[in-house]
């Protein structure tokens, strides 16, 4: 069970935005790239937010280019999971190889506003706001992305397996 | 289990779904929907994906590639290192390459660099970078993943995917004086918008596609991504196989799409009623009729980038700007897609003729197109691209506001000093 706080955003948050491309290409420092995480609307997000919190958005969260370190800089920034009403390609891969779970719910801008306590079960694929005691149920993750969800990404699954999700004879 | 010449000849399945089966193992046939485990023919990544791939790839405690002649690193992003932050990750690839014996290209944008070099028909490209679906213009299977991604495909060979549903789009009709590839696909983006065909393939039909060249196609297969597609494919024909044999290269497969496969949506371009868009700012779902838009003054117009800075848009280029000025108090930069059109440039006397009317004529990188170096915007300026987008921030200062359109539109632009038809130029 993932606890925290709500940072709602509108629809077509691109990579562009989470992440401007003369900072993310001048470092291979996670940490220095989360000083930026959603520096095209809000320059201070990372000082504001808690570790642990979410960031909800609306659709096509994340489109534009293919760089990882956009989910990269939000997950040292803090941010816990993205629950988006949808992602684009690239970054909807991007999260599940490197470990930053995120949910699909189509009208979740409309059930969560800013500053929600969310409560976001992982096992389930579902999330409760705790203010308006709904709960909701997001799109379930079957197959590959599940083992990646589950082992937080590519590289600690090879570390563990010494083999990836579709040549290791029996999942976990 | 499936043979290569069934998959080939099954009327029923889309390009994806023939590209994905023919090249994953067992060649099973797998339809839209199904996950499949494909094997990679190519696999590249640049100066700002790359040096995170390669830490993914050490952190696995991999010392091995896959295939070393089929892993390419291209410098292309920032390319002369702007600064010693952007040095620094340079000389790791450099380091990378010389390890592993895996091939390098300095100078070249990645995506024209695959197309004159690399690409072939029915071949799966992975690249880390969006927009690899350029390749998708002469019928290979070619789309973008992020750094982890690449650094398992250059482990291993292979990655999973999703099989694609099928756009298809069928363009009719004489494209009009002045309206160009970028036009189509800017007019379609924002028809669609950004998520338009998130996750699918499109495919690209009608009588239109046989007048365009593989310089138009490059730039729709390129520019398509901005729709959120995973590939943009022109199934090959004499426009492809005539550009194969000039540079001497033979197609994988040769994949004729079903034409009773399903699709998940069809369109059809009436193109003689286009007209030179203008799309921005800050997104591409606001695509509008450049008459719209003349009231706009600009501080840049830039013609550059893969998506639309090869021979055929800097030919346009120079036809408008030959024997005229750049407008005082815009700048225009001009950055060709490759080596090769650089050269062709200077070759067919363009560079004299951009050099003439004001413009900077730079070396071939990204540039000014992802805000890098060469062309950045300061807080309030306003900029008309033929580069691939216009996001907040991605040009330059947040406070700057970028639109784009065809090379035409932005020379035209270019000599006014603001958002110009490059109508009353041709
Ligand atoms: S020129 Fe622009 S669109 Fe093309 S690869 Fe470089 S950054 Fe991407």
């Amino acid at each position: 069970m993932l606890r925290g706080k709500a940072w709602v955003f509108k629809d077509c948050v691109n990579t562009d935005i989470i992440i401007p491309f003369r900072f993310k290409s001048r470092t291979n420092d996670p940490y220095e790239m989360a000083k930026y995480a959603m520096y095209g609307l809000d320059q201070d997000f990372p000082k504001k937010i808690s570790k642990g919190d979410f960031i909800v958005a609306g659709r096509n969260f994340g489109g534009g280019s293919s760089r990882e370190q956009a989910p990269v800089a939000l997950k040292y920034a803090g941010i816990a999971a993205v629950v988006a009403e949808s992602f684009a390609r690239i970054f909807y891969r991007n999260c599940f190889a490197i470990g930053l779970p995120i949910l699909e719910i189509p009208d979740v801008t409309k059930r969560v506003a800013q500053g929600d306590e969310l409560l976001i079960d992982l096992d389930n694929f579902t999330v409760q706001n705790l203010k308006t005691k709904e709960t909701m149920s997001a799109k379930r993750i079957t197959g590959y992305l599940q083992h990646l969800l589950k082992e937080e990404g590519f590289i600690n699954y090879y570390k563990k397996h010494k083999s990836f999700p579709w040549t290791t004879p029996k999942p976990p | 289990m499936s043979s290569a010449s069934t998959i080939l000849k099954n009327d029923g399945l889309t390009f994806a779904e023939k590209a994905i089966s023919l090249n994953s193992d067992g060649e099973k046939i797998h339809r839209a929907g199904d996950i499949a485990v494909v094997n990679i023919d190519w696999a590249f990544a640049q100066d700002s994906s790359g040096p995170l791939a390669i830490k993914s790839f050490e952190e696995m405690g991999i010392d091995k590639l896959w295939d070393p002649s089929r892993v390419l690193l291209v410098i292309d992003h920032t390319y002369p290192a702007a600064d010693e932050k952007v040095a620094n990750l340079h000389s790791m690839i450099r380091k990378f390459v010389s390890k592993h014996g895996c091939r390098i290209e300095e100078g070249n944008i990645s995506h024209q660099y695959v197309l004159e070099n690399i690409a072939a028909p029915g071949m799966i490209i992975f690249g880390a970078d969006s927009h690899t679906t350029q390749a998708g213009c002469i019928g290979a299977f070619a789309t973008g993943v992020g750094s982890t991604e690449m650094a398992i495909i250059w482990a291993s060979g292979q990655i999973w995917v999703q099989v694609p549903e099928t756009i298809k789009i069928k363009l009719e009709g004489r494209l009009p004086k002045g309206v160009f590839a970028r036009d189509i696909i800017l007019h379609y983006i924002g028809e669609v918008g950004e998520d338009g065909a998130n996750y699918k393939s499109i495919e690209w039909y009608g009588d239109t596609v046989k007048e365009l060249t593989i310089d138009s196609r490059a730039c729709i297969s390129n520019a398509s991504m901005e729709s959120g597609c995973k590939t943009s494919v022109f199934p090959i024909d004499e426009v492809a196989r005539r550009f194969l044999k000039e540079v001497d290269r033979e197609p994988k497969y040769v994949i004729e799409p079903g034409d009773r496969s399903e699709y998940a949506d069809e369109h059809m371009i009436e193109c003689e009623k286009l007209q030179p868009v203008v799309t921005g700012p800050d997104t591409l779902e606001t695509a509008h009729a450049v008459e719209e838009m003349s009231n706009i003054v600009i501080d840049e117009a830039f013609i550059g980038s893969s998506t639309n800075c090869r021979i055929e848009d800097l030919e346009v280029t120079a036809r408008i700007l030959k024997g005229r000025s750049i407008h005082s108090g815009t700048r225009c930069i001009i950055t060709p897609a490759s080596k090769k059109i650089y050269k062709e440039a200077i070759n067919r006397g363009y560079v004299d003729i951009f050099l003439d009317s004001g413009a900077v004529f730079t070396n071939v990188t990204c540039g000014a197109c992802v805000g890098t170096h060469l062309g950045v915007l300061g807080d309030g300026e306003v900029a008309i691209s033929s580069s691939s987008r216009n996001y907040i921030g991605r040009m330059g200062a947040l406070t700057a506001k970028a639109y784009l359109a065809s090379p035409a539109t932005v020379a035209a632009s270019a000599v006014e000093g603001r958002v110009a038809d490059p109508r009353r130029y041709l």
